[in-house]
């Protein structure tokens, strides 16, 4: 996402970015970026926590007027409630088989398609 | 070098992480874009009380009624209507836990929140479609010459102010 920020803002869009991995965020160094310490598929705020999700992205948005310059990332405050590194940092990949056919969080979702 | 996180703060290295399972896994290393020049820099020409705001999210979200994310450097993106119920939204992905973004699909792809910042007068409207994409694309090459432009040719269309970014 870093690169297609980058993109943006060189075609004259002000762009801000959430990010929840550090390492990548830093390595594609976007314009801005408000950096959140949560597990991965949290980027925006704990699930229901409408509260939370929006001071997040009120943050983010934030920082399009008051980062001084290019490369600014953010950490904010929020902690999550329960410790979640140790499985963060151990090795098992979750990742799935990579499939080249549409894969559908439900089964009815395939069958509703109209575009 | 890129940015380190400040001394007290205790973050994950999602890349050494990713590095380490993949040769585990005997997996082609996954190439990480490092960027060691400055990022372009826009400031905001209006307050964000009078701009209009563009929400992309490469959580792999889509709408029931589109067609889902494929897993193979799927480059394609759909158009989130705004106004969409969020119980509408789903979600694939090959690489995050989509337990939560499941449950409530602003956890990756906030449109509930920027509805409110709406509603409370903080920003000034939302771009009619959010656009959303499955990230994890291993080319960048695809990125830059598929993905990149047809994220452009929307944004142009709506004309945002601004843009806010929401990986996962």
């Amino acid at each position: 996402m870093g690169l297609i920020a980058r993109h943006l803002e060189g075609l004259g869009y002000p762009t801000t970015s959430l990010s929840s991995a550090w390492s990548i965020t830093a390595s594609a160094n976007p314009p801005r970026a408000a950096f959140v310490n949560y597990p991965l598929g949290h980027t925006a705020g704990r699930p229901n926590q409408l509260d939370e999700q929006t001071d997040i992205v009120r943050s983010a948005l934030g920082l399009l007027h008051t980062a001084a310059g290019p490369g600014e990332i953010v950490p904010l405050p929020h902690t999550w409630p329960e410790p979640w590194r140790a499985k963060a940092r151990s090795l098992s990949d979750n990742r799935t088989e990579r499939h080249d056919t549409p894969q559908y969080q439900r089964p009815e979702d395939e069958l509703a398609v109209t575009t | 070098m890129p940015h380190l996180p400040p001394d007290d703060l205790d973050v994950v290295d999602h890349i050494q992480q990713t590095r380490d399972s993949y040769s585990q896994l005997g997996y082609e290393p996954y190439r990480w874009a490092l960027e060691t020049e400055p990022a372009p820099f826009v400031a905001p020409t209006k307050p964000l009380a009078d701009s209009r705001v563009a929400l992309v999210g490469s959580g792999g979200v889509y709408h029931v009624g589109q067609v889902a994310f494929h897993h193979k450097d799927d480059t394609s993106h759909r158009r989130i209507p705004v106004d969409a119920d969020v119980a509408d939204l789903r979600t694939s992905h090959f690489a995050y836990d989509m337990t939560s973004a499941r449950v409530d699909p602003n956890v990756v792809f906030p449109i509930g929140p920027l509805r409110r910042l709406v509603d409370q007068g903080e920003i000034g409207e939302l771009a009619p479609n959010a656009l959303a994409f499955m990230g994890g694309i291993y080319s960048q090459r695809r990125l830059r010459e598929e993905l990149i432009p047809a994220l452009v040719a929307d944004l142009e269309e709506m004309e945002p102010d601004v843009v806010l970014l929401v990986p996962v």
